[in-house]
């Protein structure tokens, strides 16, 4: 006789696991990544990796009211954009209100040059970083990531995860590569040679 | 008052307040020998000297004051000033347009991370501390047998002793007295409790009587004293001539008191 179990629905084997991922998913409050979840659900990286897909598809905008995303390096459930506005009326975002050029702009030095000290951003923006930095760091956008090896051990900051997560970035190699950012740099170069040209006669 | 005509009686320079700003701008004078609080101190006696407050010539003071200041912090702080001086223009241009650039860059990360915050605004999601179990971790790196064995032995040797020395009250077990008094009442019949505990302290003493009291209650033996402070006669109970039960009574009794 046959000794193999008697399947009455073909069902897709992937499911139960599908679930159990969900189930994670749903408890989280910040992004899994596959082996997060993997160990949890004490299964295979490769086999959660295709139940991740199936459970994508069965959340997705214009599908479900929950969608499932790549963010953060991990999988995370957020609201579907078309409920935004409903969102919006009951919840509010204290990380991304009001952030000022100051804020930004020492985010982008942060998360570009990261981990850097606020020295490293002084001298970029040619301010002092202090409050920027205090005011990044307590939106949760930023956080100390050790001391720098020279003297003085001045704090080092890098981006959170939930920096990329407000900004619905996968990880930081999203950002656009910082050669294609400020173009008319050169025109600035020549301007300066000019002036420089002129002195020196 | 002309603040130009303040008199100055310094001890780099005498003369009025107008020709050390001239020397100064000159530079036939160093400013890092002139005492600028010696200046303050000259203004001020000159104001005091007035009845009311002269606003002009404080506002005018104060503007040359602190020129006059900022050129001495220069003046004692070279390195920089040199660096920069070093440059040739071209040089000078280069660093300024790298600069220039470098922050020009993060700028525009900013503007592309201000559109990105547009564009995301309607994405909502829950926030707070992830609830994450503590992972387990192994206690322990491979050890090697040899050091845990070792390490073992240290730890299988007995703790030193701790003295009790200092302690007043040391009582030996009453069992230790029920031995000794049971071993002598084997060899004769009676014995003088006093005899038998001669040379002993105190507490041990205490603790033989009570080992009397316990062989005493046991039927064991008899106790005979003949006063208080007498000497205490213990005698097997089924030895030869038992005394009258009351009269044990009464003198156990007493010893009690005693």
């Amino acid at each position: 006789m046959d000794d193999r179990p008697l399947r009455l629905i073909a069902a897709n084997p992937l499911d139960q696991l599908a679930r159990t991922l969900e189930a994670l998913l749903v408890v989280a409050s910040a992004p899994l990544d596959v082996d997060e979840l993997a160990e949890a659900a004490d299964d295979h990286p490769e086999r959660v990796e295709a139940a991740l897909r199936l459970v994508a598809d069965r959340y997705r905008e214009g599908r479900s009211g929950v969608v499932l995303e790549h963010v953060a390096g991990g999988w995370a459930f957020r609201a579907s954009r078309e409920a935004a506005a409903a969102c919006s009326r009951l919840f509010e975002k204290p990380a991304q209100r009001n952030l000022s050029q100051a804020s930004l702009e020492t985010l982008a030095i942060v998360a570009y040059l990261g981990p850097c000290t606020r020295p490293d951003i002084a001298r970029i923006r040619g301010v002092a970083a202090d409050s920027a930095v205090a005011n990044l760091v307590e939106r949760g956008l930023i956080a100390e990531a050790g001391r720098d090896d020279h003297a003085g051990g001045a704090i080092r900051y890098r981006t959170t995860p939930l920096f990329e997560r407000i900004f619905g970035l996968e990880s930081l190699s999203e950002l656009p590569r910082l050669d294609d950012l400020g173009a008319d740099t050169e025109q600035i170069r020549e301007r300066l040679h000019e002036v420089a040209d002129l002195r020196s006669a | 008052m002309i603040v130009r005509e303040l008199d100055l009686d310094l001890d780099a320079f005498e003369g009025p307040f107008d020709l050390l700003l001239t020397l100064v701008l000159k530079d036939e004078l160093e400013l890092r020998e002139i005492d600028v609080a010696g200046i303050v101190m000259a203004f001020l006696e000159r104001l005091a000297e007035r009845d009311e407050l002269d606003l002009e010539a404080c506002g005018e003071f104060l503007v040359l004051i602190a020129a006059l200041l900022e050129l001495k912090a220069r003046g004692l702080f070279p390195e920089e000033a040199a660096e920069l001086a070093e440059l040739e223009p071209e040089a000078a241009a280069e660093e300024l347009a790298r600069r220039l650039a470098e922050y020009r860059r993060m700028k525009e990360a900013a503007a592309w991370l201000r559109d990105r915050l547009d564009t995301e605004g309607d994405r909502f999601f829950r926030i707070g501390p992830a609830p994450l179990a503590p992972k387990v971790e192994t206690p322990l790196a491979p050890q090697e047998p040899e050091r845990l064995a070792a390490v073992l032995r240290m730890l299988a040797v007995p703790p030193p002793q701790v003295s009790l020395s200092h302690m007043a009250l040391r009582f030996p077990p009453v069992s230790q007295f029920l031995e000794r008094f049971r071993a002598v009442l084997r060899r004769r019949s009676r014995f003088d409790f006093d005899a038998e505990v001669a040379g002993l302290s105190r507490v041990e003493q205490a603790v033989a009587f009570l080992a009397l009291l316990d062989m005493r209650r046991s039927g064991e033996i008899t106790i005979e004293q003949a006063a208080p402070f007498a000497p205490i006669r213990v005698a097997r109970e089924n030895g030869e001539e038992n005394p009258a039960r009351d009269e044990r009574t009464v003198s156990w009794t007493t010893v009690r008191s005693a």
